[in-house]
């Protein structure tokens, strides 16, 4: 039982990890949005841009000084009326597929799509073989095993 | 018993080709450095003030005619002060126009900073809003572009510029842009 309540509360403090992880350390710049979908649009694309000198974090968790001047060019075109697209094709356009944590399917960018999955059948091939290697040895114990056993279950 | 040895094995193999793998991707190539979208794109269009001659503004127009030597710098970056000693060299003796980007920075303290270490600059823009920077996917300073003389980027540099920048990669680009001119004018 405290094991049970051991593993709801790991598992509590990993969802709260996890709903902190990604919004919780935004950067704050007050902007000034005329509405709610325009902030809302304005907080999606901050998340999906990478900063461009951090290599693993988005431009909305970045204090890097790129990354503010990519959010108030972000809020800039959004002020202006670019969509969504447009916008994530001005970012492309100055710093590549790089920028953007959700790229393109193409040549260079495949392995990237198509190398998770490739492993995880891998995988799956690996974990099938050995499970019926397994169930297939399946063996008897000898009665010298047997008496070992008990020996050992009843000490 | 020899077969399982060699299934033992293959995890093994695994791991060290991964490891092999990981370890050149991650040293032959400076994951910081971007490929840059700009190459043989035209410099992008400004409109700027310079910074050492008050009501000038400059514009894209001011690059064309020569081939130039573009350097992104700022006085908060202290790679700018290694690679200037290189700079004011390639000024004074390699006969190239240097053309500065002062990003995002404080145009007062810029012209204090350039009375300090030497202007090897024809002119500088300033970028203090980091818009120009932008436009030319610049992510950090210093970043050095060659622009051929019709304004079009042919090459950028990440990082300071040393004796060894200039004569493993730079000087070849501007002998080839420049050869390249005098061909297409005859």
């Amino acid at each position: 039982m405290t094991r049970l309540r051991l593993t709801m509360r790991t598992l509590a403090a990993l969802a709260g990890l996890w709903l902190f992880s990604s919004s919780g350390f935004a950067a704050i710049d007050a902007y000034p949005f005329p509405n709610d979908e325009l902030r809302d649009r304005y907080n999606t694309l901050i998340e999906e841009l990478r900063c461009p000198q951090c290599l693993n974090t988005n431009i909305a968790g970045s204090d890097a000084m790129i990354s503010k001047d990519l959010r108030r060019e972000t809020h800039r075109l959004l002020l202006e009326g670019k969509t969504d697209e447009e916008i994530l094709a001005f970012m492309q356009e100055r710093y590549g597929d790089f920028i953007l944590y959700d790229p393109p399917v193409k040549g260079s960018t495949l392995f990237l799509w198509l190398g998770p999955i490739v492993f995880f059948v891998i995988g799956l091939i690996v974990l099938m073989r050995f499970l019926r290697k397994e169930s297939g040895a399946a063996r008897e114990l000898s009665e010298e095993d047997r008496k070992k056993l008990e020996q050992l279950l009843t000490k | 018993m020899n077969q399982l040895n060699k299934q033992l094995l293959i995890p093994l193999v695994i791991f060290v080709v991964l490891i092999v793998v990981l370890a050149l991707g991650f040293t032959l190539r400076d994951p910081h450095l971007l490929p840059s979208e700009l190459i043989d794109r035209p410099f992008p269009e400004f409109s700027l003030n310079a910074l050492n001659e008050e009501g000038r503004v400059l514009s894209r127009e001011d690059l064309m005619g020569e081939v130039s030597i573009v350097n992104v710098w700022a006085t908060w970056c202290p790679n700018c002060v290694i690679e200037h000693p290189e700079l004011l060299r390639i000024s004074r003796e390699e006969g190239v126009r240097l053309v500065g980007v002062n990003y995002n920075d404080d145009p007062a303290k810029a012209r204090g900073w350039l009375q300090r270490y030497e202007n090897p600059f024809a002119f500088i823009i300033v970028d203090d809003l980091g818009k120009l920077g932008i436009d030319l996917g610049v992510y950090g300073a210093p970043e050095t572009f060659i622009v051929d003389a019709n304004g079009v980027i042919r090459y950028k540099h990440v990082g300071p510029v040393s004796r060894m920048t200039w004569e493993q990669d730079f000087s070849p680009v501007i002998e080839l842009l420049r050869s390249g001119e005098v061909a297409s004018r005859d």
